[in-house]
């Protein structure tokens, strides 16, 4: 075999590890999980004090790899890499970062796919619905069983950005730094029209058997594929799309049928494919619904700024000109409710032309307020 | 911009500033003006710059630092939200004068204002020399200057008594140093320390 070499500024080769968790968790919905399992990877070293502890959340479609090479997959580096590492904006020189699988998850942590010890098949359809909130109380046990009483800062993007918050809201002592990027308070009604089209496609293909495939031997892919591409007409700005893709014919002529004429069709099956290969559907589905729950104000009539009273971290708050997903506005809205709960916050609106989308590449004025605000972090 | 004014008013705002107070500095540079009144008088402090480079280096300086564009207004922010709402030598970088000391005083419970006086003597002289000033306070070129609104100390006392803008405290200064006698032939820059009549 050839060896290979990580990158410089690579945390390397990682092997993700697993944690059980034997007390039961009580989730929002009422329902009790006897007990369950989360995977995760860790980078850097936890400090003496156990104060340099950075939680990296992950959003929709992603996973605990976040960073080095998988030792599974050498080739497959983490899906924020370019953020995570040694002399990195996430510096894994200075601070102990742990990537996690959410519960629910489709890469290892106990999710749809997993067991159902009351059956003995997989929990299909039966796995219980999750909130942001539930993610974040799993998470916290991890915490514990890692020994950290407090974060030096949660970070995520997206569904990541609601987790890094709910966790000042459900933990306001456990979190120090809160950074909170292209993200929103709670999604809009287009938000979750979005979502629902793409259950719809999940729900309505013939192969997903009311979500006990498993047992079928199938898999809804006809539906992950329409999902997946639904989703990522959404994180790509109209800009973006037009540069990358603009009209271009993928064999020069059209042909006057309905394959994949255009660059764009070609893009967007191939994305849908690759997905629909290696996601879980009750995995997407329960996710989606855990972001058109996610709604802090909720319990006070609306109100955000209420909501928001319990926090006591210090924030950095981020959003993308382009995204129209999770516009700046939505971001304005977190900024003015910290604001008036006299929350430290700093505020970034990053010029970037490639819509949601943009909070996972390196776009250079973005990783440098995120690396200048992680700096200025004590340990 | 506060680079070009030196340091000599931050210890003037400093005086004005009671310690604890809540103030936002709009236009605020690298954040050195809060990193100041951090350290000398505890507020809690955010500064407003759409500068990406100011972004950061507000950031590197410790302090909160929002990336809004000041021409979309203050409407974010809640009414007497702050005690004192800065505005460092960028006024005059403003399009709608008017309507930002009108938010700024409802945003804060005064105002604290500088800019650049047009009337100095060195800009008259280059006026009746036929071509437009260029000096420490107004450092630009007429067709690079990031300044769109030229106007003297007299100019700016008119817009205040037209619009129900209080004067609590005028300063004005030449290369830094005070200036008593006629301000608007022979400073450079004028402070003020603004307030409201009655509600916003």
């Amino acid at each position: 075999m050839k060896p290979f070499h990580p990158a410089p500024g690579s945390v390397g080769v990682v092997k993700p590890q697993k944690a059980r968790f034997t007390t039961p968790l009580s989730l929002k919905s009422g329902a009790v999980l006897p007990a369950f399992e989360l995977v995760f990877e860790t980078y850097g070293e936890l400090n003496a004090s156990g104060s340099n502890a950075v939680l990296v959340c992950h959003a929709l479609a992603g996973n605990h790899h976040v960073a080095g090479l998988s030792a599974d997959a050498p080739q497959q580096a983490g899906w924020w890499d370019n953020l995570v590492g040694p002399g990195k904006p996430l510096d894994t020189n200075q601070f102990f970062v742990v990537g996690v699988n959410n519960l629910g998850g489709c890469y290892g942590s106990t999710g749809p796919v997993s067991i159902n010890p009351e059956t003995g098949k997989p929990y299909g359809a039966d796995f219980p619905l999750l909130t942001v909130d539930d993610w974040v109380a799993a998470q916290a046990r991890l915490a514990d069983h890692l020994g950290i009483d407090c974060w030096a800062a949660v970070i995520g993007g997206s569904l990541g950005g609601m987790q890094a918050l709910e966790w000042t809201l459900q933990f306001p002592d456990r979190i120090r730094h809160a950074l909170v990027i292209a993200s929103a308070p709670q999604l809009s009604a287009q938000n979750i029209a979005f979502n629902e089209v793409a259950r719809q496609a999940i729900l309505s293909d013939p192969d997903f058997h009311s979500g006990h495939y498993y047992e079928h031997g199938t898999v809804p892919a006809r539906g992950l594929r329409l999902a997946r591409m639904i989703g990522h007409i959404t994180y790509l700005s109209n800009d973006q799309m037009g540069e990358k893709f603009g009209r271009q014919l993928k064999h020069g002529a059209r042909s006057f049928s309905y394959g994949a004429d255009f660059e764009i069709e070609s893009y967007l099956r191939y994305q849908g494919d690759k997905f629909a290969t290696s996601f879980d559907a009750n995995t997407y589905l329960l996710t989606t619904r855990a972001l058109d729950y996610f709604d802090p104000a909720h319990a006070y009539g609306g109100d955000l700024q209420a909501a928001l009273a319990r926090a006591k971290a210090d924030f950095f708050v981020a959003s993308f000109s382009t995204d129209w997903r999770f516009s700046p506005g939505r971001s304005r809205e977190i900024v003015y409710a910290l604001l008036h709960n006299r929350r430290n916050v700093s505020y970034a609106e990053i010029d970037c032309a490639s819509g949601h989308d943009s909070f996972l590449l390196d776009n250079p004025h973005y990783h440098a307020a995120i690396a200048a605000y992680l700096e200025r972090i004590e340990l | 911009m506060t680079e070009i004014f030196g340091r000599f008013d931050f210890d003037v705002i400093a005086r004005w500033v009671v310690p604890g107070e809540r103030v936002l500095d709009l236009g605020c540079g690298d954040g050195a003006l809060l990193a100041f009144l951090n350290k000398e008088r505890g507020i809690h402090g955010y500064g407003v710059d759409k500068d990406p480079k100011n972004l950061l280096a507000a950031i590197g300086n410790g302090v909160n630092v929002l990336q809004f564009d000041l021409e979309e207004g203050l409407k974010g922010f809640e009414n007497d939200a702050f005690d004192h709402v800065i505005m460092s030598l960028s006024l005059q970088a403003v399009h709608h004068t008017e309507r930002m000391l009108r938010e700024m005083l409802r945003v804060g419970r005064e105002a604290v204002v500088s800019f650049p006086n047009f009337g100095h003597r060195s800009h008259r002289e280059a006026i009746s020399r036929g071509i437009m000033p260029v000096s420490e306070s107004l450092p630009y070129q007429w067709y690079n200057s990031p300044n769109v609104r030229f106007f003297t100390i007299a100019d700016f006392e008119t817009l205040c008594a037209d619009h129900d803008i209080v004067i609590h405290e005028g300063l004005f200064f030449d290369e830094g140093r005070r200036v008593e006698e006629d301000p608007n032939l022979n400073a450079d820059v004028a402070l003020y320390r603004l307030g409201r009549l009655g509600k916003y």
